[in-house]
């Protein structure tokens, strides 16, 4: 049954593969690759059981952990253009906060 | 544990899969002329990488490999194409026949060098013999510490990790000097520039 969902978890790696390739806008691509980190993570839980080990899971939690800040990080780089820009909106408008992505 | 790999067909599948994935997905990166997407796809790489090396038991290169691959190699990455176009040039087909050969060479000897390697996990293997088997032996208790590979990285050969800790660290310090990552950076004063000129091409990303 393991052996069954880490089949289909990986058909779903290719599937989101060709959002990849052929995603026409940016923010397909942003989120197709954003589950494929997603279903790396389940990949390496799987396979901890599949192989008996099920000491993988701790594993795919640092690879949770890894997957959100590569995603926040790219996410940050398309709104500010910057990586130095706080999240945390400032109230006065200084440079580089307000509008600076599209 | 090792029997899997030989005996069981299971994992050999596995192997396979992802092994075929990264080949699309480098085939796709040499072929493709959005650099961003370039970019999204060496992340994929990093992280289909990482799940293979896990699955062939090499879990602290997984662990390197999905932290500066996917995790600081696509932000450095995305920082450089700050300062460049946001696709590439498009070239004739065929016409770097001579990069392509020494690739295709290099290739083909590297497969022969791969007849005389050992199988995964031989017990007659140089590495499963003479200095490799002392360590696992005396590493509890020269050091208390579970994992063999922690053991000879923290312990005995601590200065050696320390060295190679403080190259990787000045490295990242000269890309994060030369990317700038800030206000002050290259990719924000041409940004600056571009906007005090004019309304330049700022919408246009992927």
């Amino acid at each position: 049954m393991t052996a069954a969902a880490l089949i289909a978890v990986l058909i779903g790696m290719v599937l989101l593969l060709v959002r990849v390739l052929m995603g026409p806008t940016l923010y397909d691509r942003i989120l197709a690759v954003n589950v494929i980190g997603t279903k790396t993570v389940l990949v390496i839980g799987l396979l901890g059981y599949v192989m008996g080990r099920p000491d993988f899971l701790d594993i795919a939690m640092i690879y949770t952990l890894i997957n959100f800040v590569t995603t926040i990080a790219i996410l940050k780089f398309f709104r500010y253009r910057s990586f130095q820009v706080p999240l945390i909106r400032r109230p006065d408008t200084g440079a580089g906060t307000g509008k600076g992505g599209e | 544990m090792r029997e899997l790999f030989t005996a069981d067909a299971g994992p050999a599948l596995i192997n396979i899969t992802l092994l075929a994935i990264l080949f699309i997905v480098a085939l796709a990166i040499a072929r493709l002329r959005s650099l961003f997407a370039i970019v999204m796809l060496s992340g994929v790489y990093s992280l289909i990488s990482a799940t293979w090396y896990i699955a062939v038991d090499a879990v602290d290169v997984g662990y390197t490999e999905a932290a500066v691959g996917a995790g600081m190699s696509t932000a450095v990455l995305l920082g450089a194409m700050l300062l460049t176009a946001r696709t590439a040039k498009p070239d004739k087909p065929f016409k770097r026949i001579g990069p392509f050969l020494i690739c295709g060479a290099t290739a083909v000897m590297l497969i022969y060098a791969t007849v005389d390697l050992p199988g995964l996990g031989d017990p007659s293997s140089p590495a499963n013999t003479g200095p490799g088997m002392t360590y696992v032996h005396i590493n509890w208790y020269d050091t208390a510490v579970p994992n063999v590979v922690t053991s000879v990285l923290a312990s005995y050969r601590s200065f050696d990790t320390m060295g190679e800790t403080v190259v990787v660290f000045v490295a990242g310090l000269a890309v994060a000097m030369l990317l700038g990552f800030g206000e002050r950076s290259l990719a924000e004063t041409l940004r600056k520039t571009k906007k005090r000129r004019g309304k330049g091409k700022e919408g246009d990303v992927s």
